[in-house]
């Protein structure tokens, strides 16, 4: 038997929150809303209608590149992909060919090819015995990065994935969810004998995915399938397939041969677009702090620990709330980090002033942190096993045991519950 | 007739209540009653009654009247999106659309208090030189019945030689206004690419549409531009030079005025009524101050084959639209020429075709940019023909698809560098049809070309002559 190597390059379109959509006024917000109530002529695509560009939607997906270290055009411009599909009003999308707003950039080890900004298209409604079209995803403003075929792992899609997400979510220009489809995953899979070189001479693109979760699966199954192929002595095809969740498989959809010609051109209604060094600085201030360098200096200035600091910034919004806490300076930051990470209080609703006031008014009550729990039970499995057989006493040992451990504070409620949650 | 008057003698005349919007939009719905079933210019014909209520409005409040359009009624190619007047660019494909919206030069008529009585045959799309490529019936020339009144645009020349309408519209890829207005005997300005917006202009050719207004002299063009010209949001290609009063700058003196005379445009293949025309206005440019110098701008005979592949190449991308689905006329309604040059385009932005054609095709256009802006360096204008030929009978350029495409020769360059150009009368032939020349200017130059063509036009008579129809 051989052993093979994955060859996996990513595809991923996110939608921007830009107020507007990308070539016209409507709004961009779409997801639940009423059916063909947000278009326009420009994005039905009517008669005569012409795009403008939405000016932010431009400036998103120049500071996504440059958060994703890549290098911006000097030039670039819009062109037209054709393709005849009932969603796609104009019979052509506009979208961006041979100069990209973004070209090279990575995310630790996985490299950027490029990043790109076009429109999205509307939506097909299926229904008994009738298609629908909805319009009003037609002509948000979407943004398209490709990264090299330099994954080789399901862990490492799901690790930059996640990343990515992370970081188009703390830029604050897409809300990057999966479900509402704002995110959108297509990977491309082959696999190669371990230790050759250069690419296989096919690729699969996988579409209809839509969670973290399918992806790996998608990929999972892709990478079985072909290597079963491989060693059956067949060349895997060069195809699109789609993700089917119910059964767990991909489906071929379209195969080589009927690749679409999408016939470019450059987009003769939008005059090229050019950027000063200056424009470029002055979207490049508009970064904010990024989760890798947040993390650094949470640790640094607060003295918390890598797993803390990395719970702490996992959002911008958590991160954010937490220093807002630091700020009012009535509790250290490592005791407010504990507070935040155990009790997971809820942002929306509790200002940090509120919430350091209940931690100032819970007095020496101090939070348990989740290791002291678990170190507990591991050091008392006899505890643990006589609990599980119905002795009631056993858990107030474990308590008593926990209490020692934090030199008696913290509430026996609050430990109890904490451990019953770990019994389970 | 009241519509052989200027708009600015209609302006006068209304303003002092000399006449009411509603004599006008009598006098020539009394005159499309009699002519039109002669000539077909209409595609969608206002109804009297409503055009009549509209004016009565403008009547109640021409006080307040700022533009010298207040309360004239127009006409425009159909190939402009209008609210709640069918629009079909002459194809049966929307044959029965109804925008929800308006152009932006329609919206800017109205904002003026024009009133708009009609949607003209064209070629459907733009696509021919004779409105013979139209599903409404060929538009036929007013001077002789028996040829074409030229195209793209032939309606809307047809109706102004004709007096069915003060002004109109029309639409410009490679020659769609001053074809025409050449065959027709009247004055249509091709404007700069970028000076009146597109949106609402259903694209024939994106990079080369150009909106601009025809009418009986330069100076009612002058007028119109004034209305329609400058930025719009709603169109990234147009341009923020401002808008000069056009109309305003017509009286100057043309003395000193340089004028280039191609020698190319005057070779073999031009009909030798058309030269001597030509030859002769030049005579007419000279006394009046003008120097004339003959000039060479080589490449013309590229122009044809650059533009048969710039402008299919982008029909074919922008009648992608046209799928069936949403307009509710299926693609095979698509006539022979609009199928041909959707066939072209495609082709030539096929993959691995694209470099042969469309790029290079680009890579010429850059160089007639060149070639033009070398000879406008020195010059104030270009003296050309526009056609080839005098107005041709019906079938003669619809069965031949080469003959069809060379009746552009003069025209499409101009589109191709995005250079204003006026076209307007300059003689007639011994067989009694019309003859025009056009004057080709720098970007942005309208107010140069208007003022040459208005000051020839104070000398000569050929704009005010009726064509045989209206005898
Ligand atoms: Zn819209």
């Amino acid at each position: 038997m051989n052993t093979y190597e994955p060859i996996i390059g990513l595809e991923i379109h996110v939608e921007l929150k830009t107020k507007s959509k990308m070539f016209c006024g409507c709004p961009a917000s779409h997801f639940g809303k009423k059916p063909n109530t947000q278009t326009c002529p420009v994005c039905l695509g009517l008669p005569g209608a012409l795009p403008v560009s939405n000016k932010k939607a431009i400036e998103w997906t120049i500071m996504l590149g440059l958060a994703l270290e890549g290098n911006i055009a000097e030039i670039s411009k819009f062109d037209r992909k054709h393709y005849f599909y009932p969603d796609l009003p104009k019979g052509y999308q506009i979208s961006q060919y041979d100069q990209p707003l973004c070209r090279g950039g990575t995310i630790g080890d996985i490299r950027i090819h490029r990043v790109h900004l076009e429109e999205d298209t509307g939506k097909l409604i299926h229904t008994n015995n009738t298609t629908l079209v909805d319009f009003n995803r037609s002509g948000v403003p979407l943004v398209e990065i490709v990264t090299e075929p330099d994954i080789h792992s399901t862990e490492q899609a799901r690790e930059f994935l996640k990343k990515l997400h992370q970081t188009v979510r703390y830029l604050g220009i897409s809300d990057a969810d999966m479900e509402k489809g704002s995110m959108r995953l297509e990977p491309n899979i082959s696999v190669r004998k371990t230790g050759e070189k250069g690419l296989p001479s096919y690729k699969v693109e996988v579409k209809n995915i839509n969670s973290f979760r399918f992806v790996e699966k998608a990929i999972h199954f892709e990478i079985e399938r072909q290597m079963t192929l491989l060693n059956n002595g067949e060349k895997p095809k060069q195809e699109t397939r789609g993700w089917s969740e119910g059964k767990g498989i991909t489906i071929s959809q379209r195969s080589k041969e009927e690749a679409a010609d999408y016939r470019y051109f450059p987009e003769p209604d939008i005059p090229p677009m050019r950027f000063s060094r200056h424009q470029i600085s002055d979207v490049r201030r508009q970064i904010p702090e990024l989760p890798d360098a947040k993390r650094q200096r949470f640790i640094k200035t607060y003295s918390l620990s890598e797993y803390d600091a990395n719970l702490l910034t996992e959002t911008r919004a958590l991160a954010d709330f937490f220093e807002e806490c630091v700020k009012i300076g009535k509790v250290p930051a490592k005791k407010l980090a504990n507070w935040i990470i155990n009790k997971k209080p809820d942002m929306e609703n509790v200002l940090p002033a509120a919430l350091v006031k209940s931690i100032l008014e819970a007095g020496n009550v101090i939070s348990i942190s989740d290791d002291v729990i678990k170190q507990i039970l591991s050091d008392n499995p006899k505890a643990v096993e006589d609990y599980k057989k119905g002795k009631q006493q056993a858990l107030m040992f474990l308590v008593g045991a926990v209490m020692r451990q934090m030199k008696g504070k913290g509430s026996a409620e609050e430990i109890k519950k904490m451990l019953l949650s770990k019994l389970q | 007739m009241l519509a052989d008057f200027s708009i600015i003698e209609l302006a006068k005349k209304m303003r002092s209540k000399e006449i009411s919007p509603m004599d006008v939009i009598t006098e020539i719905y009394e005159t499309i009653g009699k002519i039109d079933k002669k000539i077909n210019a209409f595609i969608t014909l206002v109804d009297k009654e409503q055009a009549l209520r509209i004016a009565q409005k403008r009547a109640k409040t021409r006080e307040a009247a700022r533009s010298p359009l207040f309360g004239l009624p127009y006409v425009m190619k159909d190939a402009y999106v209008t609210a709640g007047v069918r629009t079909t660019a002459a194809s049966k494909v929307l044959d029965d659309f109804v925008p929800p919206y308006s152009a932006t030069v329609h919206r800017k008529l109205e904002d003026a208090g024009a009133i708009l009585i009609g949607k003209m045959n064209m070629d459907a799309w733009g696509h021919g030189a004779s409105t013979e490529n139209t599903d409404y019936g060929v538009t036929k020339n007013p001077w002789d019945i028996t040829r074409s009144a030229g195209g793209s645009g032939g309606g809307p020349a047809a109706a102004i030689a004709s007096r069915l309408a003060i002004f109109a519209i029309g639409e410009d890829t490679g020659g769609s206004i001053r074809n025409p207005a050449a065959w027709c005997g009247i004055t249509g300005l091709k404007v700069t690419y970028g000076r009146v917006s597109r949106y609402g202009a259903i694209a024939y050719a994106s990079s080369l549409d150009s909106v601009g207004p025809t009418a009986k002299t330069a100076e009612d063009c002058a007028h119109v531009l004034e209305v329609i010209g400058g930025k719009d949001p709603y169109d990234a290609t147009s341009s923020p030079q401002p808008v000069v009063r056009y109309s305003g700058e017509l009286q100057g003196s043309i003395r000193g005025k340089k004028i280039a005379f191609p020698k190319e445009f005057f070779k073999e293949g031009l009909d030798g009524e058309i030269r001597k025309a030509i030859v002769e206005a030049r005579r007419v440019f000279e006394s009046l101050g003008a120097v004339v110098e003959d000039v060479s701008l080589p490449m013309l005979e590229y122009g044809v084959p650059v533009y048969y592949i710039l402008a299919p190449s982008e029909t074919s991308s922008n009648l992608a639209r046209y799928d069936g689905i949403r307009y509710g006329n299926e693609r095979e309604l698509f006539t022979q020429e609009t199928k041909r040059r959707i066939m072209t385009g495609t082709y030539a932005l096929s993959s691995g075709y694209y470099d042969a054609y469309y790029k290079k095709a680009q890579k010429a256009r850059s160089i007639f940019i060149e070639k033009y802006t070398d000879i406008l360096q020195h010059f104030d204008a270009i003296l050309a023909p526009v056609t080839p030929g005098m107005p041709p009978k019906f079938g003669e350029l619809l069965d031949d698809p080469v003959k069809n495409m060379m009746a552009d020769l003069y025209t499409v360059t101009v589109n191709i560098v995005g250079l204003p150009s006026l076209a307007l009368a300059c003689g007639f032939g011994s067989s009694g049809l019309p003859i025009g020349m056009q004057l080709i200017g720098r970007m942005f130059s309208e107010s140069t070309l208007l003022a040459l063509g208005h000051n020839y036009q104070k000398t000569t008579p050929w704009h005010k002559k009726h064509p045989g129809v209206l005898a």
